[in-house]
């Protein structure tokens, strides 16, 4: 390690808010799981989490400039893993995204493609060395950022997809792309929308989301978002109380401890600990962002912006998903959800954020 | 596009120097990093306005829709009684099934059609029901299918998600005799009509619940229903049971205890079965009763052909239905009961106690049989062509000659044969304990006048006289006829429940003990002096008894008709024993059998099962005493007796 870094540096208010948001998940996930065959899911997320602290501590150590260094390699594997994916990964409802390891974990492959995304749009972004952004790069950069997303997609995956894609658009953004490009591309998103609002049909939206995601609901009815939006309405003001929801612990909730841990948050603790919650993501983002104010070079803030983004992003998706004010995509919720490929990748972020802050004075 | 990486360890000036340089990278697109904040801001302030609309806005609406998710009320459905015979062996028992039923709260009327191909139900059936129960209060259930198969519930138990109306019960459904045992006396069970609803039998009775249809199911189905109880239970979204809220147990349907006598009953169904295999006869149309004279109770019932109850458990299906229904033979007729058919000569006894008893003829009386006679201008034929010559009442019962009794009848005139036939009870119900008995006819002077509106044509009284022209009488009928007499004048209800006649006044006559002695010699005579019945007779037991061959159209009908129909004459015989101090009547009907004496075989082997099984039971209990007297001479001797030196101390 570095001489220059110290512990002290780390942005502690950060690390304190995840673990907070952790211990909320690792409280969720028991209510969630209790009585069910996986009642253990609490211990084994407590594990996933240590895990992630260690590789956050791995991921603050190497610089993350050798780090984009190696993108190219990183990006080739990324792509060579995703396509043995598709061959020999593991189908669950339907879609392929697991890798089987030994030792009955499953790898989700996509979870850590999301980072090589942030740190390939870091490096391209910083080596075209302008103010502006071509709209020929801007083209070149979707393209290879579209190849992982395309396999993603074909999972299919389409909530993991979409993240790649907002990494991108926000690497964009602060790259210099042109308003008028930006524009169109918030035309286009819109049009689209306002398109599938107004000639289709509620459940024909859904049919064309649950096509990219057969695993979230297989029958398109809408049954998932329905019953998530009565959890969270019948939680109330102040909710039912821990290990008090009936709509997740009589699992009326599909996933309860994963992808709509959310609902089975607000069911148990209401529109407070909503509020609560929400406030403690935003704080942590903006941190992520404040981080990337100070960083002391471009590829520091483009790192940083790109995490702030994909946090964003999947607050967003997951979120609004369980309100019912975005389709089922099935995302998890990060530093929340049970899941070692997501808690695990989470922290990487976490700690590409706390490498880029470490390093803010060695310029 | 791959470009050289940013190696840090090399100084920055080393690093792409033919690039500009930039400017100073701590500002670089904060404008752009505070827009972003913006729009995060704003991504914050969106969700948590759409959680204030879910949780603050209006929270009631959710938490009822919560509620109805996982608190459910299921019926607990209560087990029917029992059906026992007379010696507490069962009969009808219940066997644990699972009952579909469609909570109406969340029905989704775009569900059924999905629900019905999946449960394969009718479509149509379906919708019907549902629009039947539209008026009924919507917590309460509709019943979808009384007992499932093993696919129904699978199929169930994978669409939970999209079919939450969808109820699984458990329930007890009825386990009936197979090969169609006893069918007709049991009856079935099954959802109440929309007609039996309107029945005031079944006025406390809601749609959608199961009552017994026919049988003593339908006659003790009060005794038999239990009161469902209700459960008010959380469910999970498998439907699995997670807590119980409230209960209101369910009071079980009470056992009841049949007269029918199981032994005898399968030997009557398997003589019944064996004797039409035996002749040959297509069409296996019968009945056979057996009753306790002492009592009126029915030891045993059989109608043939039969049916298969348990295809009615539940719900039947319209296919079976259909087939049960449209079958020519009538399967679901109680032939015993519901099948009012011409006695034939079995009326002959009844003539002649009504001849003695009004006076008209004394056991001196005789007539000469030629093989006919001329009464009214119109040969009437004796079953014997060559004729039985010189009749006594003794011979004319035995050898069942037609002329002696053509002669008594018009000596007697038909008001006097009338008033006799209504006191053995013929041309009305015998008040038996299953529903829609027949009650036949007696025609008389009134009844012609009344039905036809012409005078007696006195000719008639000649054919009645020996059980012919409008006289019709049901197996059971003829049975508690029989029964009656033989015992010396007390008709009793034949039942079929234990304790069912306790406060029954039984019908008496003082018939003179001589007339019926005369009677019951002549009908001795029929079965053990080479009479009509020798293959009713059982050696070493007085068997008396009497056969009737009945036309079931006129000789001129069948000559107009040649052979289109099956006019083969219908085949009686009652008999019953012992003749001095009798225990049972049994009587069987055999549709076209031709002549009677197929039908006294049944009769016989279903008297000897009563006979033996009694000497059977004698012989154990006899085992007993001695057993039980033994052990009590072991005991008087004392302990000490049975131990070698015991005493020698």
């Amino acid at each position: 390690m570095s001489r220059y870094l110290s512990v002290r540096d780390l942005d502690w208010t950060m690390i304190l808010i995840v673990f907070v948001i952790c211990v909320v998940g690792v409280i969720q996930i028991f209510s969630a799981t209790l009585d069910t065959a996986s009642q253990g899911a609490w211990w084994k997320q407590v594990v996933y989490i240590v895990g992630g602290v260690a590789l956050m501590w791995l991921a603050l150590n190497v610089d993350y400039h050798s780090m984009l260094h190696y993108v190219p390699m990183l990006y080739l594997g990324s792509v060579a893993v995703l396509l043995l994916t598709s061959v020999v990964g593991e189908a669950t409802f339907g879609s392929r995204r697991w890798i089987p390891l030994p030792g009955g974990f499953h790898f989700q492959v996509s979870e850590f493609v999301k980072l090589v995304i942030i740190l390939l749009v870091a490096r391209f972004l910083t080596d075209l060395h302008r103010d502006d952004l071509e709209i020929v790069e801007a083209l070149k950069l979707t393209g290879l950022v579209s190849i992982p997303a395309v396999l993603v997609l074909r999972q299919p995956d389409l909530g993991t997809a979409l993240t790649y894609f907002a990494v991108l658009f926000v690497g964009a953004l602060l790259a210099g792309l042109h308003w008028k490009y930006i524009a169109a591309v918030v035309v286009i998103l819109g049009l689209g929308l306002s398109v599938s609002s107004v000639f289709l049909k509620d459940y024909q939206r859904q049919r064309l989301v649950s096509f990219m995601n057969p695993d979230e609901d297989p029958q398109g009815t809408g049954y998932h978002t329905l019953q998530s939006k009565i959890a969270i309405g019948s939680g109330g003001m102040t909710g039912k109380g821990f290990l008090k929801g009936t709509q997740s612990r009589l699992r009326f909730l599909p996933v309860p401890s994963k992808d709509f841990i959310f609902s089975a948050f607000a069911e148990e603790q209401g529109f407070v600990g909503v509020v609560v919650l929400l406030s403690l993501y935003f704080v942590l983002l903006m941190r992520i962002v404040q981080n990337a104010q100070m960083a002391p070079d471009r590829a520091g803030k483009y790192i940083c912006m790109g995490i702030a983004a994909l946090l964003l992003c999947h607050i967003l998706v997951n979120v609004g998903m369980v309100a019912g004010m975005m389709p089922v995509t099935g995302i998890p919720l990060l530093f929340m959800s049970f899941g070692g490929s997501s808690i695990w990748s989470s922290f990487i972020a976490l700690g590409l954020v706390n490498n880029v802050r470490l390093r803010r004075f060695v310029n | 596009m791959i470009v050289p990486p940013s190696d840090p360890t090399l100084e920055p000036q080393q690093q792409n120097t033919e690039q500009p340089v930039l400017r100073d990278d701590s500002n670089f697109a904060s404008g752009k990093i505070a827009l972003f904040q913006y729009c995060s801001v704003a991504v914050f302030l969106i969700l948590i306005a759409g959680f204030w609309r879910l949780q603050v806005q209006n929270p009631q609406l959710y938490d009822e829709r919560a509620q109805a998710n996982s608190v459910k009320s299921a019926p607990l459905i209560a087990p029917r009684g029992r059906l026992l015979d007379r010696d507490g062996r069962v009969i009808v028992d219940n066997k644990a099934s699972f009952k579909l039923m469609l909570a109406r709260e969340s029905f989704k009327e775009e569900h059924l059609r999905d629900i019905a191909s999946g449960l394969d139900l009718d479509y149509d059936d379906l919708m019907a029901k549902v629009f039947r129960f539209r008026t009924r209060p919507k917590y309460e259930p509709m019943v979808l299918k009384e007992e499932m198969s093993p696919a129904d519930l699978a199929f169930v138990d994978s669409h939970r998600d999209f079919f939450p109306e969808l109820l699984v019960v458990q329930a007890e459904s009825r386990l009936y005799p197979q090969n169609g045992m006893l069918a007709h006396v049991i009856g079935y069970t099954g959802e109440i009509s929309q007609d039996e609803l309107d029945d005031p039998q079944f006025a406390k009775y809601e749609p959608g619940q199961v009552i017994g249809k026919f049988g003593i199911e339908r006659q003790y189905n009060d005794w038999l229903t239990g009161v469902d109880g209700q459960r008010q239970v959380v469910v999970d979204n498998r439907g699995t049971v997670r807590q119980v809220l409230a209960t209101k147990p369910a009071t079980p349907g009470k056992d009841l205890q049949l007269t029918i006598d199981l032994d005898l009953q399968a030997v009557a169904e398997l003589a019944m079965d064996t004797g039409l295999k035996d002749v040959g006869v297509e069409h296996k149309n019968g009945a056979v009763v057996a009753l306790d004279p002492n009592t009126g109770e029915v030891l045993a019932m059989v109608s043939r052909p039969t049916f298969d109850p348990n295809r009615f458990a539940g719900h039947i299906r319209a296919k079976d239905w259909k087939e049960i229904n449209s079958n020519p033979d009538h399967p679901l007729l109680n032939r015993a009961i519901q099948d009012a058919q011409a006695p034939g000569s079995t009326f002959k006894p009844i003539m002649a106690i009504a001849g003695l008893e009004t006076g008209t003829i004394d056991d001196t009386f005789t007539v000469h049989c030629a093989g006919g006679a001329v009464f009214y201008g119109r040969y009437y034929k004796c079953h014997l062509k060559g004729g039985h010559g010189t009749v006594s009442l003794h011979n004319g019962i035995k050898e069942s000659c037609d002329v002696y009794f053509y002669t008594v009848g018009n000596k007697m005139g038909i008001d006097n044969i009338a008033y006799y036939a209504d006191l053995m009870g013929y041309g009305k119900p015998t008040g038996i304990d299953l529903p829609h008995e027949l009650t036949g006819l007696v025609p008389s002077q009134a009844w012609v006048m009344r039905t036809q509106h012409h005078k007696w044509y006195a000719g008639d009284t000649i054919s009645v006289s020996i059980g012919q022209g409008e006289l019709t009488v049901t197996p059971l009928q003829l049975t508690r006829a029989i029964a009656g007499l033989s015992v010396g004048g007390t008709w009793r209800r034949p039942h079929l429940t234990k304790d069912g006649a306790a406060n029954d006044k039984p019908v008496t006559w003082p018939l003179d003990p001589k007339n019926v002695h005369d009677v019951i010699s002549g009908m001795y005579g029929v079965v053990n002096e080479g009479g009509t019945g020798v293959r009713g007779a059982i050696p070493g037991l007085a068997v008396c008894g009497k056969t009737g061959t009945a036309q079931v159209a006129s000789n001129d009908f069948v000559k107009a008709h040649g052979h289109e129909g099956n006019f083969k004459d219908n085949a009686w015989f009652v008999a019953f024993a012992p003749c001095d101090k009798p225990e049972i009547v049994v009587s069987a009907l055999f549709e076209h059998g031709a002549e009677s004496k197929y039908a006294a075989p049944i009769v016989r082997d279903v008297m000897k099962a009563y006979f033996d099984k009694k000497a059977r039971n004698a012989a154990v209990q006899q085992q007993k005493n001695t057993l039980a007297s033994n052990l009590r001479t072991v005991a008087s001797l004392g302990l000490d007796g049975l131990i070698p030196g015991g005493k020698s101390n």
